[in-house]
């Protein structure tokens, strides 16, 4: 049972929902959005600083939810801050494949390198939580509606 | 972790009642989830069925199944008299003065609906309804939804810092320009038992008609609609040990008999032409379609069950477990318990300091536990308390002291991963 549990609450995860990264506002984002989880009220706001050149230049993230949309909030912004918009699109693809799939990831060719993957596996161990995988995604999605320029993104929108 | 042996009486129990034994008659209880017997808290939101209530049904199906109210044969026959008869012991269970005031519905949230719409479509703009801050969200948005439609006018009684009903700020709402009262009898979320008699007291004295959610009531104590004095009273079955898919709205003849149909269609008419179409008397002018027979025939069933063990040694046992449960909990270094102290239903809401309640939730689970955790469909009433979650045990007749113990040893086991 307890390893059950360790599986999802590893120490990254506990560090991060009680320190998390860039927990703060962007005073002139280029862009934000607000994502709700309707089912438990989680709320987070992500705001984006991306240079014209699509790298994002600055992330940061505000929320109430629980250990693991935190935790999952914080690593989304240390993984994302220096990349490009295209390559945090393919980040978000191996999370969703990660957290959705079997959690087998091909980490070799033109993949994320070895430390975005094991971010991600730390991310992925909501795969034995059907009901906390919302949870984890919450904040990526609505990553994605900020960079897509949609302010509002909700769990019960998507695929996942 | 504690656990008890079935012979095993729990000496912290009532001489009368053993939860061990009503435990035995719900099938479902003896499984295991993730390796670990299961420890069901989560009876608010919908209680385990007893083996006499799937067997009536499973019976039902088997012996006695047709459509209702129309066949003249044999088992249509049955089926009427079946859905009636447990018509019939809803009147009983609550003290309607007659069976004709009960309708049945899907569930409560259908039943506040119905009278929102129908009782609604006689109100008009600058009525005031009053709700108040403990109400479930299906006590909410179909008034909300009502005045968008007529322009009627919502009036919210606040609650004190420890959710307890504001009786003096909602005397200070009521005014000749109140049409509805509704009010729960009990919050799902904290537990709150409110004072439906004076709240209806007060209501009429002003002309308005009352409708109480009775959903996390019903279960629990002994409610008599008379005595209430209630226009209206609501609640669904599967709160009660019955199936899940029909519900209970009582009304006052007269009141009921003054309504619009809610909704149209075969069941609810006297005669139809496309010029003109004649309705029943309630309570078949608000059951348009085949009902829920079966589910019926179930209802009827855990009423009976409710009543054989009695709602008055559940109350007394439930009280018991809710003081050592508060006990137990309110020992916990960390953890918060949300609620009036005074009376209270068999609930329990509390947060953690160290642990989200989902988080909370998820750990307990995998411990056997089962518990709510979130908002409760109250957001307003979350909001008002300064919190944006609750983890919520509840609990009912089948519930054991040992099961506190296992909740108890379950939120150590999330300060020993959180810790």
């Amino acid at each position: 049972m307890l390893e059950d549990l360790r599986e999802l609450y590893q120490e990254v995860i506990l560090d991060h929902s009680r320190s998390p990264r860039n927990f703060r506002r962007l005073d002139d984002p280029t862009g934000d959005a607000e994502g709700h989880n309707p089912l438990c009220g989680d709320i987070v706001h992500v705001f984006l600083a991306v240079s014209p050149d699509n790298v994002i230049q600055d992330i940061a993230f505000q929320a109430k939810g629980c250990a693991i949309s935190i935790a999952s909030a914080s690593m989304m912004t240390e993984l994302a801050k220096g990349k490009t918009v295209e390559e945090f699109s393919k980040i978000f693809e191996l999370f969703h494949d990660m957290c959705t799939g079997d959690g087998q990831v091909d980490v070799g060719g033109d993949q994320p390198g070895a430390d975005v993957v094991d971010h991600l596996r730390v991310l992925s161990g909501v795969r034995g939580f059907p009901m906390r995988v919302k949870c984890a995604t919450l904040s990526w999605h609505t990553m994605k509606a900020a960079l897509a320029g949609k302010g509002r993104a909700t769990t019960e929108e998507g695929e996942v | 972790m504690v656990s008890l042996v079935a012979s095993q009486r729990d000496p912290r129990s009532d001489d009368h009642f053993d939860a061990e034994i009503v435990r035995k008659d719900f099938p479902i209880l003896s499984r295991r989830v993730h390796g670990r017997p299961l420890v069901y808290l989560d009876n608010a939101a919908s209680c385990q069925k007893p083996r006499c209530v799937i067997d009536a049904m499973t019976l039902a199906y088997e012996t006695a199944y047709a459509n209702v109210h129309r066949g003249v044969h044999a088992l249509s026959e049955e089926a009427t008299a079946g859905f009636e008869n447990a018509r019939r012991k809803v009147a009983t269970f609550i003290n309607a003065e007659s069976a004709d005031e009960i309708v049945f519905v899907r569930g409560a949230t259908e039943a506040i609906n119905l009278v929102a719409s129908s009782y609604g479509r006689m109100l008009r703009a600058g009525d005031e309804v009053v709700l108040s801050y403990l109400e479930h969200h299906s006590n909410i948005v179909p008034w909300q939804m009502l005045r968008d439609a007529t322009g009627i006018v919502l009036k919210v009684v606040p609650v004190d810092d420890d959710g307890g009903f504001l009786f003096d700020e909602y005397e200070r709402l009521l005014s000749d320009r109140t049409k509805v009262v509704a009010i729960t009898h009990v919050s799902n979320a904290l537990g709150t038992v409110t004072r439906i008699g004076g709240i209806v007291e007060r209501a009429h004295a002003h002309g308005a008609v009352v409708l109480v959610d009775g959903c996390q009531a019903v279960p629990h104590m002994v409610v008599d609609v008379q005595s209430l004095n209630a226009d209206f009273y609501v609640f669904s079955s599967h709160k009660l040990y019955g199936p899940t898919g029909i519900g209970v709205l009582y009304g006052k003849k007269d009141i009921l008999q003054s309504m619009p149909p809610y909704q149209g269609g075969g069941e609810m008419i006297h005669a139809v032409s496309f010029e003109r179409t004649t309705y029943k008397d309630s309570p078949h002018r608000f059951e348009a379609g085949t009902p829920a027979i079966v589910e019926a025939v179930g209802l009827g069933t855990a009423i009976d069950y409710v009543r054989s063990i009695g709602l008055g040694d559940i109350n007394a046992h439930e009280k018991r477990l809710l003081d050592y449960a508060t006990e137990r909990l309110g020992a916990i270094p960390g953890l918060r318990i949300f609620g009036p102290a005074g009376e209270k239903a068999a609930i329990i809401s509390f947060t953690m300091d160290f642990a989200h309640p989902h988080d909370v939730a998820t750990i307990l689970d995998r411990t056997g536990v089962a518990i709510r955790a979130g908002h409760h469909c109250a957001q307003p009433l979350m909001n008002r308390l300064g919190l944006s979650a609750t983890a919520r045990a509840s609990f009912a007749a089948y519930n054991s002291f040992a099961d506190v113990d296992a909740l108890v040893d379950g939120i150590g086991m999330v300060r020993e991963v959180f810790g």
